[in-house]
């Protein structure tokens, strides 16, 4: 396969004749057939997620172009970061389009060539940009048939076509290749209507596993990265950080720093940094820079953090609520109260974040690691008071995002840097910016007041979570009185905090099956079957006995002593169940996760191969904030600023993985996502199982392990 | 006038002035833009930058440049032979063994570096050896299953 590249670099990049205009591609990319579309209602929906200063565009934007040479290039706003859409992408698009998959080429997140998108997260590229991708693709097609009769001197009808040729149905050697129909042409198309697209029935190339197409690139270290561009003349900048969050700068002595040879201090309000040529010595020049602050840190550290959210002034809102809880609670048979708490987390990328900033006439370039190459282009063009045509981003691959890079104040340093200067300025933070300036997930509580029937029915279903965020807090069970309040206010945290990986749904998950898990438990029901009996959605239910099978699950009532967990969610449209088994070491409290099963339902999966990777990433990146991933902190001071004292997940702790992926014929569903929300729950239920006693604080440490323990006897 | 130093790289022999401070991994990185070695922490926790040197596995952040003097350095660059992946590489994209792909150079230096010494690893000595280098994306098992495929073959 050829996507084996980043394509980018194959565009022209600097050629003169480019205007900012979009449409003016013709110019840059010659002939061929150009389809424009709108996103129209979908991008609206894009947008929410997070806060998008900039007006939503109203032209066309997102494009196809399909060359004489019969290459087909689709311009996309999302970025690969591991993901894999950068394989799965062209599968949609050379089967929509009966063309060979090697035709297909990709460009991504280019700010300049690609149309606008809110951001790569939420496991919506599939989901929600797909369909207008394909839309574009299916009307390419359409307009090619057309083109094709004129040239065979037939009717479209009387066509089919097969790896980019179309042919005459009863006479095979009557046939056009698309790249001949295009040659010396140069048609636009404005796409306002949806054209029909294939039918499940019709995928030839959907539905199949395809290797990562970046696989050779990133073997041979080839695959190019932000911080592994060259500029002549360039500067890599270290910049002055505050020892702690809500420390101000009051002074900054760069005297010594500056007698370094080859040193160029930048300085720009806040912003004090010293750049060379050698990163290293720009690192040991910094060590010279003496300063001083003023601190005005928020007065929590990491065990205190759930009092003050609990306590501050916060505004709550109702998400979802059905008959009355409050008679509810009052008649219910069986009554449970519990509270759940989890730590912050940290993204810790592999590649922490970096930008290479440059001035190319006047417009500056970036070469940025982030998820958000379009908010990054408004984040810079605002920082720097320029237009934003004046501002271009091109983000190469990414060392990973997790959500943690759609945050990019690394973009903005280096913009300010390379404008301060004059120079190409690299900023790469180290693993301890890395660790100090990320939006991490935030500490949250959940509150849960649940009621049961002796009969095994969840009668009442009061859920309260604070500061996680409403994702994924749904109840997922058939309830008669339920409701789902949020709790949110500014400035909770000491600290930044965003979007991780299935944001709030690992929370919300982790207390939401933990609680079913303790009504299962008292009545002495099988967790399985509790869950199954308390269920109505039927892609629920189906993803819940194809665990079970996959598992070969025995029912038996908690605590069993076997160790087996179950837990299931929804998320990002797809739906999701767990199996785990779990070893207790009850000397230490140390936890060993020994196997994983996992069912999901994602409606139609593209490529069944890049799903599994998806989902087996998850369960092993969820085990992460399940057992020890946790930041501890004084204040604004983060203790857990290296890879030391901030356990992730290692090879040692790979358990035995079964997955599972439904057959189904229904739109596709997100993938990046959904199967990490339940590693909580499903380790949390397994520890219950084997030990009798209940965690209700992630991270499950073997410190709070034993102390469940204690308290259990 | 500073001190220059020799080695040979990816087969090569090379010649670089001696700065003060300065390690393997900025190096290869900036004097001869092999970027294929990556810096994740610069600590030596995670294995981001492993190459080998002298036949061993070392975290290039953690090794300075005089130390380097009269060494072998091979580099994810210099693994592939006239375009061919080495079995390793080839294993790593036969099982998808990545994600995103910036653990992976790191990675595969590791892991060619425990064949150099055992080539009929076990799953367990896999696991063992490869225990500190980190993969975000949680990739890890089919990294072992790549190992695992080659491991006791006649490929290394």
């Amino acid at each position: 396969m050829e996507n084996n590249k980043y394509y980018r670099d194959e565009l022209p990049e600097n050629n003169p004749v480019f205007e900012l205009d979009r449409r003016n591609f013709v110019k840059l990319l010659g002939g061929g057939l150009f389809i424009y579309f709108q996103l129209g209602e979908l991008l609206t929906g894009l947008a929410t997620e997070t806060e998008q200063r900039r007006s939503l565009p109203t032209d066309y934007n997102a494009f196809l172009h399909i060359g004489e040479d019969g290459k087909v290039t689709a311009m996309v706003g999302k970025i690969e970061m591991g993901q894999g859409i950068i394989t799965s992408f062209p599968q949609m698009i050379a089967d929509e389009l009966d063309t060979p998959l090697e035709s297909i080429k990709m460009v991504m997140g280019d700010t300049e060539l690609c149309p606008y998108d809110a951001g790569t997260w939420g496991s919506l590229s599939t989901r929600v940009l797909g369909p207008s991708l394909l839309a574009a693709v299916a009307e390419a097609r359409s307009v090619l048939l057309t083109m094709g009769a004129e040239y065979l001197g037939t009717k479209p009808e009387e066509l089919a076509i097969e790896n980019g040729i179309i042919y005459v149905k009863n006479n095979k050697s009557k046939k056009v290749s698309y790249g001949q129909l295009t040659k010396g042409r140069k048609i636009e198309k404005y796409l306002d209507v949806k054209p029909k697209t294939k039918d499940f029935s019709e995928y030839k190339i959907r539905g199949k596993s395809f290797r990562h197409a970046d696989g050779v690139a990133k073997v041979t270290g080839e695959a190019m990265y932000s911080g592994d561009f060259r500029m002549p003349g360039m500067l890599y900048a270290k910049i002055l950080r505050p020892p702690s969050h809500g420390a101000t700068l009051v002074s900054a002595d760069t005297s010594e720093a500056e007698k370094l040879e080859g040193i160029v201090i930048a300085r720009d309000k806040d912003l004090v940094a010293v750049l060379h040529k050698d990163p290293e010595k720009a690192e040991a020049a910094l060590a010279k820079v003496k300063a001083e602050y003023k601190f005005d840190e928020m007065k929590v550290d990491d065990k205190t953090i759930f009092k003050h959210l609990l306590e501050i002034p916060s505004e709550a809102r109702v998400i979802k609520s059905a008959g009355d809880v409050e008679s509810g609670k009052k008649n219910a048979e069986l009554i449970f109260e519990s509270e759940f708490y989890n730590s912050y987390v940290a993204h810790s990328p592999m590649e922490p974040h970096t930008a290479l900033a440059y001035l190319e006439g006047d417009q500056m370039i970036l070469r940025a690691s982030t998820q958000t190459p379009f908010g990054t282009q408004d984040g810079v063009s605002r920082e720097l008071g320029v237009e934003l045509d004046k501002v271009r981003v091109i983000p190469p691959f990414l060392g990973g995002g997790f959500g943690g890079k759609s945050a990019f104040p690394q973009a903005v340093e280096a913009a300010r840097l390379a404008k301060l200067t004059g120079k190409p300025v690299m900023v790469q933070w180290t693993r301890k910016e890395e660790f100090f300036y990320d939006t991490f997930r935030p500490a949250a509580v959940v509150k849960i007041t649940s009621g049961v029937s002796k009969s095994g029915k969840i009668s009442v279903w009061d859920f309260h979570e604070y500061f996680a965020g409403p994702r994924g807090s749904d109840t997922i069970y058939d309830v008669p009185d339920s409701k789902t309040t949020s709790y949110s206010a500014r400035d909770a945290h000491p600290f930044g905090t965003g979007a991780w990986r299935a944001p709030a749904n690992n929370t919300n998950t982790f207390a939401r099956e933990s609680q079913i898990d303790r009504m299962a438990v008292k009545l002495g029901a099988d967790p399985v079957d509790f869950r199954l009996k308390n269920l109505k959605d039927e892609r629920m239910l189906g993803v819940l006995k194809a665990v079970a099978e996959l598992w070969g699950w025995k029912p038996a009532k908690g605590p069993s002593g076997r160790g087996y967990g179950i837990a299931c969610g929804f998320d990002a449209g797809s739906y999701v169940a767990h199996i785990a088994e779990v070893k207790v070491d009850q000397k230490t409290g140390k936890v060993k996760v020994i196997r994983v099963a996992c069912a999901q339902d994602m409606g139609f999966c593209i490529n069944p191969e890049g799903s599994i990777i998806q989902m087996e990433g998850c369960i092993i990146m969820g085990m992460g904030y399940a057992l020890t991933e946790e930041v501890m902190f004084t204040g604004g001071d983060i203790h857990t600023a290296d890879y030391g004292t901030y356990q992730i997940p290692l090879f040692s702790w790979v358990p035995k993985i079964q997955t599972k992926i439904l057959d189904k014929n229904e739109a596709p569903q997100g993938g990046g996502e959904p199967a990490i929300i339940c590693m909580g729950a499903v380790i949390a239920n397994a520890i219950f199982d084997a030990t009798g006693a209940r965690l209700y604080q992630l991270p499950m440490t073997p410190a709070r392990v034993m102390e469940a323990i204690a308290k259990a006897k | 006038m500073a001190k220059n130093i020799q080695f040979e790289l990816n087969g090569k022999k090379v010649e670089l002035p001696l700065e003060k401070g300065q390690t393997l991994l900025w190096a290869l990185r900036t004097n001869f833009n092999l970027t294929g070695t990556k810096y994740g922490c610069g600590e030596g926790y995670c294995g981001a930058c492993t190459v080998i040197m002298d036949g061993e596995a070392v975290r290039s952040c953690g090794i300075a440049m005089e130390d380097v003097s009269g060494k072998k350095i091979t580099t994810i660059e210099g693994l592939a032979v006239n375009g061919k992946l080495h079995p390793v590489q080839q294993a790593f994209v036969d099982h998808d063994a990545l994600q995103c792909g910036f653990c992976t150079p790191g990675m595969i230096m590791n892991a060619y570096g425990l064949l150099l010494k055992n080539p009929l690893l076990t799953r367990e000595q896999i696991i063992e050896g490869m225990e500190d280098n980190f993969c975000r994306c949680g990739a890890h098992k089919r990294i072992i299953e790549a190992i695992e495929s080659v491991a006791g073959t006649s490929k290394v």
